[in-house]
């Protein structure tokens, strides 16, 4: 029974493994769960400002507002969401693998790329690139707050503001349910007009539509629209990062539930392996005893 | 029965109030505001301040907001409220802050890849995470 401790041993070791990806998993799920319901939270938001901006562009200001006008791509922002943390299958490889493309083709057509990334995979990923990082901001945690994001959105919309940057796109992972994931890139300025012809959704529907109206402006259109499409930009970033995280989480938790699963399946087959040696021994040594008693 | 509105106070990160109410006074840019049901559209940038609402049955609410905007229509009025107490100087530390990391994120950057490589070793993880599932499946097979 030359075999047996040994393999005992690594089935402890496999059964130990099992235990911990058993954990994760569970610790994965109900983060998930966490995470769902802070997407859910933030989206009024977020439907609340884009009606607030769909009124605007029926409303008719006669300010024209730089976050809107399309212009020539010369350079191209990309603000980067990945996971903190690893052991979330091909959740940030997809991602990277999905943007890389586009990376390599502004390269070849000459346009700069500038990216920020948020997330410490992402920032692992592309210090190791030769792209002009610009910002990066790292461990936000399960509860990412607003308040940790503003830096380096700044970073960005100073760029598109003083057209150093004219198209930022954001990367993220879309959290579509808890077996899909999906890696997207989203033009976040200047703002696609389909996003303003969102109806409203209020009560106040019909009455207004007939004759040209505008919002009293305090302190004046300008200053209003500013801080509201700054602060639209910045709700969707948000809103992206708490998508990645529901979406690390469902990552996680799928990794780790077929993690759990390959031990299971290894600890089986080890389990036949040591018994089959055990039988094999124990067999032998009936045969030597057997045939000893005979030579007598 | 006193008229009322629908009133939203939403911030980036969850809904903090939905409901009907009679009377809103806010702190926006240039003075106190207050609002009654049917007042003419408007659109303000709020003071650091509190929001003070009446409900229907006579009963008052407060909330803080630390900034954001309020949007007013003729029955729904919507406080877009910020989460964290916003100033221009704050926000302009932050994004240097942000700026710093990053400068020193290229600087302790190693050796230099290029996009083919980086892509070469991408499509060898998704080729280790196929082959991982193929077995897998052979396994099943089994």
């Amino acid at each position: 029974m030359a075999g047996a401790k040994e393999i005992r041993t690594k089935i402890k070791s496999v059964q130990s493994t099992q235990k911990i990806t058993s954990a994760m998993e569970m610790v994965a799920a109900s983060k998930m769960r966490s995470a769902q319901q802070r997407m859910q939270r933030a989206r009024p938001y977020s439907d609340k400002i884009r009606n607030v901006i769909a009124h605007l562009a029926k409303a008719d200001p006669e300010y024209r507002h730089p976050f809107l006008a399309e212009r020539e791509v010369k350079r191209i922002g990309y603000i980067v969401i990945t996971s903190d943390r690893g052991l979330c299958g091909g959740l940030n490889a997809n991602l990277f693998r999905r943007l890389l493309p586009h990376l390599s083709r502004c390269q070849q057509e000459g346009i700069g790329t500038d990216v920020c990334a948020i997330g410490n995979k992402g920032l692992q990923f592309f210090s190791r690139l030769q792209v002009n990082l610009v910002a990066h901001v790292t461990h936000l945690g399960d509860t990412p707050h607003i308040a940790d994001l503003l830096g380096s959105i700044k970073v960005m919309l100073d760029g598109f503001r003083e057209d150093r940057i004219d198209q930022i796109v954001l990367v993220y992972n879309r959290f579509i349910n808890t077996m899909t994931q999906e890696p997207r890139l989203e033009t976040l300025l200047p703002l696609p007009p389909v996003d303003l012809d969102t109806e409203h959704g209020g009560a106040d529907e019909g009455e207004d539509k007939a004759y040209g109206w505008d919002y009293i402006y305090e302190p004046n259109a300008q200053e209003v629209l500013d801080q509201l499409l700054q602060r639209y930009v910045e709700s969707i970033v948000y809103q992206s990062v708490v998508d990645n995280i529901a979406s690390e989480q469902a990552a996680r938790m799928v990794a780790m539930k077929s993690a759990s699963d390959n031990a299971e399946a290894l600890i089986d087959d080890l389990q036949l392996v040591y018994n089959k040696a055990r039988q094999a021994a124990i067999t032998t040594e009936l045969t030597e005893i057997v045939s000893g008693a005979a030579a007598v | 029965m006193a008229s009322t509105m629908h009133l939203d106070v939403v911030s980036a990160e969850e809904e903090i109030f939905s409901g009907e109410v009679e009377f809103v006074v806010a702190r926006a840019f240039e003075g106190e505001l207050g609002i009654l049901p049917r007042h003419a559209p408007l659109l303000a940038r709020l003071q650091p301040g509190e929001v003070r609402v009446r409900m229907p049955g006579g009963e008052e609410q407060f909330f803080y907001v630390s900034g954001g905007m309020i949007e007013v229509q003729p029955r729904v009025v919507t406080v877009l409220a910020d989460t964290a107490a916003r100033a221009k100087d704050l926000d302009e530390a932050a994004a240097q802050e942000a700026k710093k990391r990053a400068e020193e994120a290229i600087r302790n950057r190693t050796g230099e890849i290029d996009y083919a490589r980086a892509q070469t070793e991408l499509a060898a993880a998704a080729a280790q995470l196929r082959a991982i599932q193929s077995l897998r499946k052979k396994r099943g097979k089994k």
